[in-house]
């Protein structure tokens, strides 16, 4: 159950996108969120579309999973177009019966968020697609290293996020175990309501737990054996190094976020 | 030959205590114990649980510390704070758990741990990582994910992470604990390489006898304290004080001590079968 959960969901071709900086990937979603809410009309939305596909085409990857990776975010969709098509007040009144009534400027905004919505997944889904967790936790580590005067401990967040990712799938085994130890010893896991499933996974994480922070004493023991005191006078097998391509995908955000600027003052009527 | 680790009356004590803070007891884990081994010695420790032999590995690398009595290691004191990270650089440690010493999703960046933590620079860790990889023979697993080893070669590429950090000593807690037969066989094949081939001291603390065998040196700890000490044909050849220490003799050891005790003319100390076949065939 837990073992088929994949972190990340990284796509592993070779494109220039894959091989970008993650920082420049980090920053660059960053930008698209952001100018997925500058754009207040079609044209907007339809230069956040072109961007988009550009992208996903640099990418290699193939759009069947972007679309994929929608799946889990539709309820989220359907109450976000529930709500604005329902409770938009305004003028003109497409349609009315008893208390149901649909607004033009109603109808606008419900697709608009949809289409926004959509847009800000696929986004950040291909920048989870095209990094690897290792790499996401790098550019992490080093693009918010400013924070560090703000004494935001980011080595050690970066660090745990990476250990985090490491024994993901070693504790998922382990629960798998654990739950056939308690079947075998007559524990129910998979009957009765909600309360009482919640309540059945009880002698489930209580030893997960209890073994989870054993193993996290064993592991502070091992990095301290080999030399780990946080991250000062650290290197890195990996040093991260801006190249052309950065340069280059910079400029293009850039000039994107200009255009999406511009399209705020072009009204064609919709 | 230079001693690489010496204790003087080494004593480590811990107490217990209560729901309510108040101390019940207090063990002693180590009994003022004096040790010296050599550079480049592959030395066995021997005991059963709770024996003190993986608290003293502990103060080897310092994750510990002495409440009486003093340990260097490579000539520094472990209580100097200033030397820890020399300290831990120079004798690496191996534990029980492969899975829990693991840092890293990828194999090669598990290895070069170590040598980031030490500030080594980048080309040189890539070098390092590699030998390391070589000397333990993983390198075709270089880039591969440590989830899907087997745990003879997880603990291999725990060595090697080890290794990476240019050490002159290797303390290993109990490293075959977990393990299968074959990955046994697999790890206590490679720690004996490395003894030979990179002149590195091994500290190999276990409870499987068959695993001193081919050891310089052996301490058999009960206690805290060190009970018998000496080559393993030394130490194998005191059955009667190893089983009232309540420990096994390897079982070409203990056949040849019973068919000596029934009158047959064997030597004292037989470690393996080569040797007892061949003195059984000079008999007649």
């Amino acid at each position: 159950m837990l073992k088929d959960m994949t972190l990340g969901q990284y796509y592993p071709v070779d494109s220039m996108v894959h091989r970008l900086d993650p920082r420049t990937k980090l920053a660059g979603t960053l930008l698209y969120i952001i100018s997925l809410f500058i754009t207040n009309n079609v044209v907007g939305y339809a230069i956040a579309f072109l961007f988009l596909c550009l992208c996903i085409g640099l990418s290699h990857v193939p759009p069947k999973y972007i679309i994929k990776g929608l799946k889990p975010v539709l309820v989220l969709m359907f109450i976000s177009i529930f709500f604005n098509l329902f409770f938009i007040k305004g003028e003109p009144v497409l349609f009315s019966w008893k208390f149901i009534t649909i607004t033009q400027p109603g109808l606008r905004q419900a697709i608009l968020m949809a289409v926004r919505l959509v847009f800000l997944i696929s986004g950040s889904a291909l920048m989870t697609y095209t990094t690897t967790p290792t790499a996401l936790t790098d550019g992490m580590e080093k693009g918010l290293g400013f924070l560090k005067i703000f004494k935001v401990p980011v080595h050690e967040i970066a660090m745990m996020m990476s250990i985090a990712l490491r024994f993901i799938p070693i504790l998922a085994e382990e629960a798998d175990k654990i739950q056939k130890a308690q079947t075998a010893r007559g524990a129910v896991f998979d009957e009765g309501n909600v309360i009482q499933r919640a309540k059945a996974l009880v002698p489930l994480l209580v030893p997960l737990f209890i073994s989870a922070f054993r193993r996290a004493t064993d592991l502070a023991m091992a990095m301290e054996a080999r030399c780990y005191h946080g991250g000062d006078g650290r290197t890195k097998m990996h040093p991260l190094k801006y190249g052309r391509n950065d340069m280059l995908v910079y400029a293009a955000f850039l000039m994107y976020l200009a255009l999406v600027f511009i399209s705020r003052k072009i009204s064609i009527g919709l | 030959m230079s001693s690489i680790i010496r204790t003087d009356k080494l004593t480590f004590e811990y107490t217990r205590k209560d729901e309510e803070n108040k101390v019940i007891d207090t063990v002693r884990a180590i009994d003022e114990v004096d040790l010296d081994i050599e550079k480049g010695d592959f030395i066995a420790v021997l005991g059963r649980n709770g024996s003190g032999k993986s608290t003293l590995a502990k103060h080897i690398n310092a994750l510990l510390y002495p409440s009486g009595g003093t340990i260097w290691v490579g000539g520094m004191d472990t209580k100097d704070d200033a030397h820890l990270w020399d300290i831990r650089q120079t004798a690496g440690m191996i534990f029980q758990n492969p899975d829990n010493q693991m840092v890293a999703s990828v194999i090669e960046e598990d290895v070069g741990f170590g040598p980031e933590n030490m500030g080594v620079p980048t080309e040189e860790i890539w070098k390092r990582v590699a030998h390391s990889l070589e000397a333990v023979g993983m390198t075709a697993y270089a880039k591969k994910s440590p989830n899907h080893l087997s745990g003879g070669q997880k603990q291999r590429i725990g060595i090697a992470g080890v290794l990476a950090m240019r050490p002159q000593c290797i303390v290993m807690d109990e490293p075959t604990a977990m393990l299968d037969p074959i990955g046994r066989r697999e790890v206590i094949r490679t720690v004996h390489e490395l003894n030979q081939n990179e002149h590195i001291t091994v500290i190999l603390i276990t409870h499987y006898m068959e695993e001193a065998v081919d050891a310089d040196h052996v301490f058999v700890m009960e206690h805290g304290k060190v009970k018998l000490s000496g080559t393993p044909k030394e130490v194998f050849s005191r059955v009667e004080e190893l089983k009232r220490l309540n420990m096994s003799v390897p079982q070409v050891t203990e056949l040849a001590y019973e068919l000596k005790k029934s009158g047959v003319d064997l030597p004292d100390g037989i470690l393996k079968i080569e040797e007892l076949t061949e003195a059984l065939c000079h008999l007649s």
